[in-house]
């Protein structure tokens, strides 16, 4: 059974220049000891998707319209604000893009870390704090105990993160939800936080769903991967099965877009022509359909369900009526 | 932090240097000394209270005399007894009142200080506990009714002068509605209308303060996190918001000082409030020079501690700052 | 791995494309975006208009049929409002100097032409008591309009002493850098804790009890005095938030971007620096007017302002406050120089809030 089911979730914002629908009917699950990858532009509604999971939308502007987030039984969006607030930290947890700025600079690393076991395991402080170096150790911190007492700035940006990632597990959650979890790091770093969220998932079972616009985190990390465009899904696969033959225009477009080292150094870079589309003004069928290669006459018109595009593979998923065409015929590139 | 305390000491005296001087010096230009103007003295008489405070010196001398760092004592010799190496200002001695005769201008200070401290506590307290709360009501419900109307209070209230401010308040309190005493000293009632009085700009100056301070922190990432964390809104604002949304109201309480203690000019004359802001008041139109000057000392060096107060408690509250960069 | 390869070489009908669409985005400068989004700020907007209009009237006091503001009209205490019309009470002639100074004070020749206008076109009417009488039975309308003209010629006045030596100072600290700058803005944080406000009132009390023996001596006149001494208090700020603002564009990543692109030094100087200091001067300007209209109601409230017959707004709400006593309340006293003031400084806060905002580059184009 899935620890995670999200199901026909969708999140609006009011603002100034129209209605922006940020999330658009997307559903998806994860299984336990699973880390599903979301992959899109920036706007294409990642983030918004995890936020709105723990009612972190800011409302105004935010409107959650729709949809059911349920983690094991439980309906995050039909809770309590109280009910939920037991939920946040405790059984879904969230690390966020930038360590540098989503820890209190005027707390210490201690604080920030106990408090979590104070209110969800009514520890005391002192229990609290051994628990929290013990965390901190587990992160691959030396010497923890120290580090307790530091604040924020005294930490390098790595540091940082770890300790981010070690206040999201110190309640072992069932669901971690990563933000761009390394996306502020230097690479090097990058490659250590990864393999630490990895070996941390092999030993606690955690499912991990980890927003990223980096395809090769994806490819390391996830065991399936969704590809968000425009606040809906366009293709759902196996990370395997996805990057061996992509199913949407759209990934197809992100996947040739990576440079690789076997590359002719002569030609230029591939990129997708065009622009991200306005989310305040979509195009009335496939959102991709602009920048589309494949694209076709319904395309313009009709907005493509998510079908089936394996007959083996009941999770394979992708929403265009061309997926048969891609990967068939070369287009020559213009 | 040591080393943080000696250079601010050292720029103190800069400062009160600058200050003693240039007020010393401006006294001077004026011409006639400040006894010239009374009329029934004979010329003796004048000349007698001239020497008394040694206004027949020449200027230098007397700046010596006054601020003493060779201790040039009554009869004009340098080092005086032996007995100390400095005298006048330097000692904290602010010399004899010209106009209020037999008293020194630390006598003056002396009696009139613990009022204008307790005037101005009253004024901090009102200004802070009215501030702090609209401030915060507005931050947390912005741009609602509420919030407009905390504002526009606010803005009001930076907008009016104090005495203005104080008359409408006598109106109120005193006459339509009788709660206190129209003037005077002594009691808790007679504090606290002056207090407000005192303490309403600041009040509106510091609900502005709070409001964007809170505001801003309230759209940082780390108050998501802690969201995130499931805090209740409670820990949420109480622990992680707070304290950073009141830092610029800890850097105002510097320069709110100086303004409390200029507000007390105007207050201590409205209400007759026998504090140190009416007798500079009184000493300044009478041309009691050493007292205004004292006055002016004793202010330049209550801002001053107080600001430095400040930075250091800037330091306890905010980790990222270190006062050796100051 | 299959997909398309795009090669992407611009030929000329791109290039054609390109610049179209470009030119299609319409570079909108920082004062007409500013000007765009201050329109937007209703407040703001209203206090601009209320501002004008103010402004307007006080310059053109002469013209109006106010009653003089200084006639006396001695009766046993205020009057009340009255709803009258008006009344042909104006029955003075302006022939010689002394004619206007019995009406006013000493008058600009402008304005004694106004005067003469006034006369010519309403004769002897002039307007009813509208706002009430004070102690002495001046007329209180007249006092708040031609109280307005001092007011806002001193904050003016002293805010552009403050603006002259602030700017100069700042810029001059900021440009030069290195230990000169260090130098320079050591002495402004000496100068910032010094209190000031007492320093003035001492050379002020200086001043006035001597003003027979210093102006006999041609040296000053205390109103040009109190623009400068209020100015060299008020520069402080000034010079601080200019240097700051010099500094930043100096090494801010633009103006490398410019630099880069082949502008000259004066083209960066005006076209890139100016606007970012302009911005912030005039913000400050908005909060500084007010300030100083505070300044001169406490110095005439310790009886160290302007001097009668002129008369300002803080003279009139000393007036006022004066006034209350239990046995009989003169609202009218209180309340309307305190509305004409409050107003004032309420609407230039609010016009300073909203240029702010809407000067505020981290804000443009929204």
């Amino acid at each position: 059974m899935s620890v995670l089911d999200v199901r026909n979730l969708a999140v609006r914002f009011e603002t100034h220049q129209g209605t922006v629908r940020a999330v658009d009917g997307v559903s998806f699950t994860v299984e336990e000891g699973e880390t599903l990858g979301l992959v899109g532009e920036s706007g294409s509604g990642k983030s918004v998707s995890c936020l709105a999971m723990l009612g972190l939308i800011p409302t105004p502007p935010g409107v959650v319209e729709s949809g059911e987030v349920l983690l094991e039984d439980t309906d995050l969006l039909r809770l309590s604000p109280d009910q939920l607030r037991r939920v946040r930290g405790n059984d879904i947890a969230m690390i966020f893009q930038d360590p540098m700025t989503s820890l209190n600079p005027l707390l210490t690393v201690e604080r920030q870390l106990t408090e979590v076991l104070e209110i969800h395991r009514g520890l005391s402080r002192s229990e609290a704090r051994k628990k929290a170096a013990a965390g901190l150790g587990d992160v691959g911190i030396p010497n923890p105990e120290a580090r307790l007492d530091a604040y924020p700035h005294e930490l390098s940006g790595g540091m940082r993160q770890r300790v981010m990632i070690a206040m999201a597990l110190l309640c072992e959650p069932k669901v971690l939800l990563a933000d761009e979890p390394t996306t502020a790091l230097d690479v090097t770093i990058q490659a250590q936080i990864l393999e630490l969220m990895g070996a941390l998932q092999q030993k606690r079972g955690t499912a991990i769903v980890l927003i990223t616009h980096d395809l090769g985190v994806v490819a390391g990390m996830s065991d399936r991967v969704n590809v968000m465009y425009a606040g809906r899904l366009a293709e759902t696969a196996e990370t395997r099965a996805l990057f061996a033959r992509p199913r949407h225009p759209y990934t197809e477009g992100l996947l040739t877009s990576v440079p690789s080292l076997t590359d002719d150094p002569e030609a230029e870079l591939a990129s997708i022509d065009g622009q991200p589309p306005d989310l305040a003004d979509l195009p009335p069928g496939c959102a991709f359909a602009p920048r589309c290669p494949y694209v076709g006459e319904r395309c313009r018109s009709e907005v493509p369900p998510l079908a089936r595009v394996d007959r083996d593979d009941a999770g394979r998923v992708s929403a265009c009526f061309e997926s048969a065409r891609l990967g068939r015929t070369e287009v020559a590139g213009g | 932090m040591i080393a943080f305390l000696l250079r601010r000491l050292m720029w103190f005296f800069v400062t009160a240097w600058i200050v003693v001087t240039v007020s010393f010096f401006l006294m001077r230009q004026v011409p006639g000394g400040p006894f010239s103007g009374e009329r029934n003295l004979s010329p003796e008489i004048e000349a007698n209270i001239n020497a008394k405070y040694h206004l027949d010196w020449p200027a230098w001398k007397q700046y010596l005399h006054y601020v003493g760092p060779m201790n040039l004592d009554d009869k004009g010799v340098f080092g005086g007894d032996g007995s100390k190496p400095f005298g006048g200002v330097l000692t904290g001695d602010l010399g004899p009142s010209y106009k209020l005769r037999d008293f020194t201008v630390n006598d003056v200070i002396g009696q009139s200080l613990p009022i204008s401290m307790l005037l101005g506590l009253v004024a901090l307290m009102w200004a802070l506990a009215l501030g702090l709360t609209a401030g915060m009501v507005s931050a947390l419900r912005p741009r609602t009714g509420l919030d407009f109307a905390v504002r526009l209070a606010a803005t009001a209230g930076i907008a009016l002068p104090n005495f203005v401010i104080a008359a409408f308040l006598i109106i109120l309190f005193v006459f339509l509605i009788p709660l206190f005493p129209v003037a005077g000293w002594g009691t808790m009632k007679h504090m606290l209308l002056p207090g407000l009085a005192l303490g309403a700009p600041r009040a509106a100056y510091i609900a502005r303060l709070t409001r964007t301070g809170m505001l801003e922190v309230l759209s940082q990432d780390y108050i998501r996190t802690a969201v995130a964390k499931g805090l209740p809104n409670r820990l949420v604002l109480l622990r992680h918001a707070l304290k950073g949304g009141l830092l610029p109201v800890v850097s105002y309480l510097g320069p709110m000082t100086a303004w409390i203690l200029t507000g007390s000019l105007v207050i201590e004359k409205i209400f007759r409030i026998p504090g140190t802001g009416s007798h500079f008041v009184n000493a300044a139109l009478n041309r009691d020079y050493t007292l205004a000057m004292g006055v002016t000392i004793l202010f330049t060096v209550l801002v001053y501690g107080m600001n430095t107060l400040v930075d250091l408690a800037y330091t306890f509250l905010d980790p990222r700052i270190k006062l050796e960069e100051s | 791995m299959a997909g398309q390869r795009r090669t992407w070489d611009l030929g000329l009908q791109d290039a054609e494309r390109l610049l179209q669409e470009a030119a299609g985005y319409k570079g909108e400068s920082l004062w007409q975006d500013a000007w765009r989004r201050l329109k937007q700020d209703r407040g703001a907007l209203w206090s601009l208009i209320f501002l004008a209009i103010f402004a307007s009237i006080s310059l053109l006091a002469p013209l109006l049929p106010l009653p003089s503001p200084i006639a006396l009209d001695l009766q046993a205490e205020p009057q009340p409002p009255v709803l009258a019309f008006g009344d042909a009470g104006f029955d003075y002639e302006f022939e010689t100097d002394d004619d206007y100074r019995l009406a006013y004070w000493e008058l600009s020749w402008l304005d004694k032409r106004m005067v003469d206008a006034r006369k010519a076109i309403f004769g002897d009417w002039q307007t009813g008591r509208w706002f009430g009488t004070d102690s002495k039975g001046r007329d209180l309308l007249s006092r708040i309009v031609w109280g307005s003209r001092t007011s806002i010629l001193v904050s003016l006045a002293a805010t552009l002493c403050s603006l002259l030596i602030g700017v100069t100072y700042g810029a001059f600290s900021g440009l030069m850098g290195g230990r000169i700058d260090n130098l320079m803005m050591r002495l402004v944080d000496i100068f910032y804790a010094i209190p000031f406000i007492f320093v003035v009132i001492f050379i002020l009390t200086i001043l006035s009890t001597d003003r027979s023996d210093l102006e006999s001596e041609a040296l000053v006149d205390k109103e040009k005095v109190f623009f400068l001494v209020i100015g060299a208090i008020y520069w402080l700020t000034m010079a601080r938030v200019v240097r700051g603002q010099v500094l930043s564009p100096k090494n801010s990543e633009f103006i490398e971007a410019a630099r880069a692109l082949g502008a000259s030094t004066p083209r960066i100087l005006f076209v890139h620096v100016v606007p970012n200091v302009l911005s912030i001067v005039i913000v400050y300007l908005t909060l500084t007017i007010p300030a100083i209209m505070l300044f001169e109601a406490f110095l005439s409230f310790l009886g160290l302002g302007i001097e009668p017959p002129k008369v300002s707004w803080g003279l009139l709400a000393v007036d006022g406050t004066d006034a209350i006593n239990p046995i009989k309340t003169f609202w009218w006293l209180v309340v309307f120089p305190a509305a004409a003031m409050g107003s004032t400084l309420l609407a230039l806060n609010f016009l300073g809030d909203g240029l702010r905002d809407a000067l505020d580059p981290k804000l443009r184009g929204k």
